[in-house]
């Protein structure tokens, strides 16, 4: 109503809506001060649609959150699960971070691969992880895969989908070695073996078409490889080095970085440049009129 | 107040469209589903099971939004263990189907599942109950569900005749189930059968290259 009125005549009216927006903005969370917030509020994507309209036609875009365009695969093998991802992070065409580590550490016999919005994946991990934690010291039992599994689809289930996590959970419990998939809506299947992101087509090719059940460590480390590479070849949200995580009831290998990336770029991180380099035009020396106003010494004991 | 929900109009992701069948018979109830799962364009899982244990003796057949129906299988799952520890004694299929349709129609606005729930009590015999999306709940002797199941009411309404044996349900089940997995594009994979009786349960699959075959252009 009133606001967009206010939006389309000039600069400075922007200003003004904007501060009626704030106090409204504060009245709507201090509601919600007292009480845990069961959903998210999305009232201030509102507002930013007004804000991207106001600033011109597109010529200014309001920054577009951090995903990981990814590639992640995970396989059952013989003693246990192998998962792999590669190490890219893209904030739209711009790679963010080159190393990032996308599989995550939930309990010392489970990891998680993370693929979607960096900061949804990041977070429900470490929620995931203190929960589990504490249920382990609560009952005295070693955590089970299935349980992170459940845990993780209740969470996503009841946000509907806002939060944007697509997760391939892998471990081995007492019950033997699993993978398992949850959706971002809660959805969670069972299989023996998974790729995920935007590389996945990619990457199930290699996995579809090399993958046997019970195979050997060493032969399930290769193929994961050869399936992130492939998701790094074909997609351009994935890229750099691949990580792999080997979790079997004797322990966890985190070999990060597996493989490194063959374009390697050599950065000096010192630029000095020789005296010269940017000419002298012309020179002005001015004089700084100082007074002594008031002068003390002080001794030192040296002795 | 000032939330904006986002609607669930068009979910993406784990939506499963899907073929389901459940039939009768006497002394037990024989029920299958095809195994395909699909993202978009993309199948997430080929090997799924859309059979899901509800109690000993009682099965769901889920269709529809795969977060949902797991979400519903599991709440219902609770409620009916929950409440046959406090009768100390087996519950009746209708029970469940009715825990169905209360959770369903309720929460129908947000819920995207069609489900039918199949099983053996010693009160009524072998039963099928179909709750679709909406939250209806009616008994049938035979009942199919799911995106493929429109390719194959005119096969059921055909072939299926009352006082069938446990075997000829089953071959009746993947004949249709293979019928509809032929035609519909969101079914596929292999077929998952099981049959419930007062003795137990024997589940069994068939896999792609051994479904039955028939006429194909």
């Amino acid at each position: 109503g009133a606001e967009r009125e206010t939006v389309k005549t000039a600069g400075t009216s922007l200003r003004l809506s904007f501060s009626w927006k704030h106090q409204e903005i504060c009245r709507v969370l201090s509601c919600h001060v007292l009480q845990p917030l069961l959903k998210f509020i999305f009232f201030l994507s509102f507002r930013n649609l007004l804000l991207e309209d106001a600033l011109g036609e597109g010529k200014s875009n309001a920054p577009k959150p951090l995903k990981t365009g990814t590639t992640i695969a995970g396989v059952v093998c013989k003693d246990g699960v192998v998962l792999g991802a590669d190490t890219r992070a893209t904030s739209s065409e711009v790679v963010a971070d080159k190393m990032c580590a996308k599989i995550h550490y939930i309990a010392p016999n489970i990891y998680c691969c993370g693929a979607g919005t960096a900061a949804d994946t990041e977070k429900t991990t470490e929620l995931l992880s203190s929960n589990l934690t504490i249920f382990s010291m609560n009952s005295g039992r070693n955590p089970r895969v299935v349980m992170a599994a459940n845990i993780l689809q209740n969470m996503l289930f009841r946000y509907h989908g806002a939060i944007g996590a697509n997760l391939i959970l892998g471990g081995v419990d007492c019950t033997g070695s699993h993978i398992y998939r949850v959706g971002p809506y809660g959805s969670m299947d069972k299989v023996p073996y998974l790729a995920m992101g935007s590389g996945d087509l990619a990457a199930m090719g290699v996995l579809e078409d090399r993958f046997k059940p019970r195979m050997e460590q060493e032969e399930a480390k290769t193929l994961v490889r050869d399936a992130i590479r492939a998701g790094i070849m074909s997609d351009l949200g994935s890229g750099n080095n691949i990580d792999i995580c080997v979790i079997t009831s004797k322990g966890v290998d985190y070999i990060r970085p597996y493989q490194e990336s063959e374009y390697k770029d050599n950065r000096q991180k010192k630029y000095k440049y020789k005296p010269g380099t940017t000419p002298v035009l012309c020179e002005k020396v001015v004089r700084l009129e100082l007074e002594l106003v008031h002068e003390t010494v002080q001794k030192m004991e040296t002795s | 107040s000032c939330d904006f929900y986002v609607s669930p109009a068009r979910r993406s992701s784990g939506f499963r469209a899907t073929t389901i069948m459940a039939v009768e018979f006497d002394g037990g109830v024989v029920i299958g589903a095809d195994s395909r799962t699909t993202t978009g364009a993309y199948i997430a899982n080929r090997v799924t099971d859309k059979l899901t244990p509800i109690h000993d003796r009682i099965f769901c057949c889920r269709s529809g939004s795969a977060a949902d129906t797991q979400a519903i299988a599991d709440a219902v799952s609770y409620q009916l263990g929950f409440h046959s520890i406090e009768l100390d004694e087996p519950p009746l299929v209708q029970t469940a189907a009715n825990l169905f349709k209360q959770m369903c129609y309720r929460y129908r606005e947000e819920l995207m599942a069609g489900i039918i729930v199949a099983g053996w009590d010693k009160r009524r015999g072998g039963q099928v109950y179909t709750v679709p999306m909406g939250g209806m709940l009616v008994r049938q002797p035979v009942s199919v569900g799911g995106s493929g199941s429109s390719y194959i009411y005119g096969f059921i309404d055909s072939k299926y005749k009352s006082g069938m044996t446990k075997e000829e349900c089953l071959r009746f089940t993947a004949d249709a189930l293979a019928l509809a997995m032929e035609r519909d594009g969101s079914s596929g994979g292999v077929v998952r059968l099981a049959a419930i009786t007062e003795s137990g349960l024997e589940r069994s699959v068939i896999l792609g290259n051994q479904l039955p075959t028939f006429f194909s252009a």
